[in-house]
């Protein structure tokens, strides 16, 4: 034995996360251009989930400040558009709430504009909206930003596209296996239709990403409040060593 | 399963640069830490072409194999180089590539009381992918611990170099490690 040989129990069990099917979008949605040269070609291989794959980083408060969560305010003025809030809770697939989990997002600003040189869409930048921000959910699991309602934006998918509104929202969660990117979106938008991307995800899951109203979440005289939690894959309920091949 | 519905993924659009990337995003430890290594490449997709819209992100163990994580069964370890987090993101330049600057990693035990070669965990996303894509980098001077590893032994060994990050006999202590999406060479990624 030598100091570099990892130290452990002789067999040891670890967390295991589901694997979800029929949630996630298909990698190859033609629908979608983009995909054509990126998504792989190949199946994947499946990787067992070990240590590195059941842990993953904590990242919490020394990535945020107290205001990054309002993405209306440190400006020069107040940004233009109809101001909301968004909030509710992280959560795993068991239902446990995910706490100290770091939270990044980012959109358009409302006039469907991104504060990104690579976005050329003729709509006006506003001087007072840079469209990013983050916050660390509370011990019960729960974010909250206050925001701008993001506009709809053309792109170049096929002709006359049209995204619909959407937020980007980035979660770490507390393992590696737990990590998403995904977007939120608004009830009744008309747009649905004839989005690929929105479109890619299985339709049973689809109306997942779309966010409620709700009043007792509006603040009277001042912001329309949106509902909308996120459930990131949990660990399964019962863990079965299998001695056959041990 | 009797919980809520899992969220599903979106793509991170082309405009993930707003709000993804961290000015210390890709020191895993601070610039100038002893033994730090750069492990650098390009992204490119299913035509050759560089990707210049996308994050590489690693998480990895610790030169002891170990994780500042309560799940990890030894318990978490406290990191003994300053500043070292495990976590690194970049994202990619026009050119298609990025850099990670860390540690070696140590080699890890299986619950089945095997060893699992050094290597770090690769979570990629771009435009055109609705789902981040997972790889693995290994380290092409650990050929015996590499033979060993179980989850290099499930890859066609035909495609297994994709997972080899390779070091650069000129300058000590940086690696290649590319990344192809699509196609020739396609980069083996894995169901995590």
């Amino acid at each position: 034995m030598t100091v570099h040989q990892p130290t452990a129990p002789a067999a040891f069990s670890l967390p295991e996360y589901e694997r979800p099917a029929g949630v996630h979008p298909p990698l190859n949605s033609p629908a979608y251009r983009s995909t054509a040269l990126r998504a792989p070609g190949q199946p994947p291989v499946l990787l067992p989930q070990h240590l590195t794959e059941i842990t993953g980083p904590l990242l919490g408060e020394g990535r945020v400040t107290a205001t990054d969560a309002d993405l209306t305010t440190g400006h020069g003025g107040e940004p233009l558009g109809e101001r909301i809030i968004v909030t509710g809770r992280v959560l795993d697939s068991d239902g446990r709430p995910v706490p100290d989990t770091l939270v990044e997002i980012w959109q358009a600003n409302a006039s469907g504009r991104y504060h990104h040189a690579v976005d050329e869409h003729p709509a006006p930048l506003d001087p007072n909206f840079s469209g990013v921000g983050r916050c660390v959910t509370d011990s019960s699991g729960r974010y909250r930003f206050v925001t701008i309602k993001p506009g709809a934006y053309p792109w170049r998918n096929h002709p006359n596209a049209w995204r619909p509104a959407h937020i980007h929202f980035s979660l770490f969660g507390r393992a590696f296996t737990q990590r998403l990117v995904t977007q939120m979106f608004f009830p009744g938008d008309p747009l649905y239709f004839q989005d690929p991307i929105f479109n890619s995800v299985p339709q049973a899951a689809r109306e997942r990403l779309i966010c409620r109203f709700d009043l007792d979440l509006t603040e009277p005289e001042w912001a329309l409040g949106f509902g909308w939690d996120i459930v990131l894959r949990g660990q399964r309920a019962t863990v079965f060593e299998n001695e056959g091949d041990a | 399963m009797t919980g809520p519905g899992l969220t599903p993924s979106q793509t991170v659009g082309p405009y993930l640069g707003m709000g993804l990337p961290w000015t210390d995003g890709p020191f895993v430890v601070p610039e100038g830490t002893p033994g730090a290594i750069t492990i650098t490449g390009v992204v490119r997709d299913g035509a050759g072409a560089p990707v210049p819209d996308a994050l590489v992100e690693t998480w990895q163990a610790d030169p002891d194999g170990r994780f500042g994580h309560p799940d990890d069964p030894r318990g978490a370890a406290e990191p003994k180089v300053a500043g070292f987090r495990g976590f690194g993101r970049c994202p990619t330049d026009a050119d298609g590539s990025y850099r990670i600057v860390t540690l070696r990693p140590g080699a890890l035990p299986c619950p089945d009381g095997g060893t699992e070669a050094p290597h770090i965990d690769v979570s990629l996303f771009s435009r055109g992918l609705l789902d981040r894509v997972v790889t693995r980098i290994y380290f092409g001077d650990e050929q015996e611990a590499n033979a060993a590893d179980p989850v290099l032994r499930e890859v066609d060994p035909d495609r297994a170099g994709t997972l080899i990050a390779k070091a650069d006999p000129a300058v000590p202590g940086l690696f290649r490690f590319d990344i192809t999406m699509r196609g020739d060479g396609e980069t083996v990624f894995f169901d995590v």
